[in-house]
């Protein structure tokens, strides 16, 4: 009997990424360079993040002709993004079969309360999160794999580091539980307890969990993985620095040999300016990405 | 027994995890110069141009193709030692294959299925994501497991290619085929008995 769509094949997926590094990509031309430069998937988007915060108004899924435009470019898979509980954007995505969708927080969620049931589809889903308890009721409606949420376009990494961190401090305590604890943590977290069960049973999350959200050079990049992470999204880091090529190249080789500290100084001598980063106190609690979904 | 698995990028830690389920000792490899250290090699799953890219980087091509200790390819390592690949140059190479990337197309064809696998008395749970088929084969290669009509399991020599992914699940059949192939290849090499 073959078996389609299942956590395993979903999941599964999303390990195939670790130790990678996604790059976003806003036409054919970038998904190229993406590709050549070593990236493992390309997200296609209309606008990258910090474009989208000087846009404002409303930022929705890419036009499919963008997403087919990138699928048609690369052979290395392809995201896209889908706003928060936009059951139709997503299943137009899946339709299309884009490889992965994001259900992210960088686009103005379509609903405030619910997230998409992602467990209905045959397509993998990546969803942001901030603590473990955001990240397991992400895993209960069917997410194959997480990121940080961090603070998209900003080319700052407080916010990734800070969300990374704790889940992962949050995971080693559920893992040393005794098991009579675990439904309060349930409880206090507003985490699935059956969720929380498997990560005490593994030891850690059933899914990969990279980092995203402010990641602007070879040395954050190195950071995150050094904090645990499995692999990093790049948003805007890379098409919005000087040298979009040796800057791709760069964050790949930092990723790969995170711990190789003379490799990512010789790597990042090359690449010129990166992105200008925006300070988050500077940034109104409305206008912080992260806070949209739950 | 020590086996490496080259880390690079994509699924090492689920091998190394594999390889300790075998009795075995599991190094991630990311230079060349660790080649020397291990008595087998997996090139595991991820992306394949991902990792071709890094391996050009720190120039491990050589060492790479002068291993002549077993090694097992899985999915995008399985690309990596075909000697003809669909649309792309070969990449290290040594198995008389020719494969096809993508094969089975998008990651939303992706799927698990029961394999009969040529010397396993059971079937085998065989999950196959985004992953390749080997198109035909050529002299030395025999063929141990069929998809339909897609050849997705071959040995030649000491060498074994897997177009899934044995490390996603707990079931170390296809493990056990490496470790024979250490074992084998330690006794006919006496520098390496004590």
């Amino acid at each position: 009997m073959v078996q389609l769509g299942t956590d395993l094949v979903k999941r599964g997926m999303a390990q195939m990424q670790k130790g990678g590094v996604i790059m976003d990509v806003i036409n054919a031309e970038q998904a190229k360079i993406a590709e050549a430069s070593g990236a493992v998937a390309v997200m296609a988007l209309e606008m990258v993040p910090s474009d989208i915060r000087k846009a404002g108004g409303v930022a929705r899924m890419a036009d499919p002709r963008v997403v087919e435009e990138v699928m048609n470019a690369v052979s290395i898979p392809v995201m896209a993004k889908g706003r928060i509980g936009h059951i139709v954007e997503a299943r137009i995505l899946e339709s299309m079969g884009v490889d992965y969708i994001d259900e992210s927080e960088v686009l103005t969620p379509a609903d405030e309360e619910y997230h998409l049931l992602k467990n209905e589809f045959s397509v993998p889903f990546v969803c942001g999160c901030r603590d473990l308890g955001e990240a397991a009721r992400r895993i209960g409606e069917g997410a194959s794999m997480l990121r940080t949420k961090g603070e998209p376009g900003t080319g700052n990494i407080v916010e990734a580091v800070r969300h990374m961190r704790k889940v992962n401090a949050q995971v080693k305590q559920i893992a040393n539980m005794s098991p009579d604890e675990i439904m309060t943590a349930a409880k206090e977290l507003g985490a699935p307890y059956e969720v929380l069960l498997e990560i005490h049973r593994l030891k850690r999350l059933p899914v990969v969990n990279f980092a995203a959200g402010g990641i602007a050079t070879p040395a954050d990049a190195a950071l995150m993985m050094e904090l645990g992470a499995d692999g990093v999204f790049v948003g805007s880091g890379i098409f919005k620095s000087e040298s979009p090529e040796k800057f791709a190249n760069a964050i790949v080789q930092a990723t790969t040999h995170y711990q190789d500290y003379e490799l990512i100084a010789r790597v990042s001598k090359e690449i010129g300016t990166p992105m200008k980063g925006l300070e988050i106190a500077s940034l109104a609690p409305e206008a912080r990405m992260q806070n949209r979904g739950w | 027994m020590k086996i490496g698995v080259l880390a690079l990028q994509g699924a090492v830690e689920e091998h190394i995890h594999a390889i300790e389920g075998i009795g075995a000792e599991g190094i991630a490899i990311k230079s060349a110069e660790q080649l020397n250290e291990i008595d087998g090699l997996i090139l595991p799953g991820g992306e394949s141009t991902a990792m071709r890219k890094l391996i050009d980087y720190h120039e491990m091509m050589p060492a790479l193709k002068d291993f002549k200790k077993p090694i097992l390819g899985t999915c995008a390592g399985l690309i990596l030692l075909a000697d003809c690949v669909e649309g792309s140059e070969a990449h290290i190479g040594g198995m008389n294959i020719w494969v096809r990337r993508n094969s089975f197309g998008r990651q939303i064809d992706s799927f698990s299925t029961e394999l009969t696998v040529q010397g396993l008395d059971t079937p085998y749970e065989a999950v196959f994501i985004r992953a390749p088929h080997i198109d035909r084969v050529g002299e030395g290669v025999e063929v141990l497991a069929m998809y339909g009509d897609k050849i997705v399991l071959v040995q030649q020599g000491n060498k074994i290619g897997c177009a899934f992914h044995p490390e996603l699940t707990d079931d170390l059949r296809i493990m056990e085929l490496l470790k024979e192939q250490i074992q084998q290849s330690k006794l006919a090499q006496p520098s390496n008995v004590l």
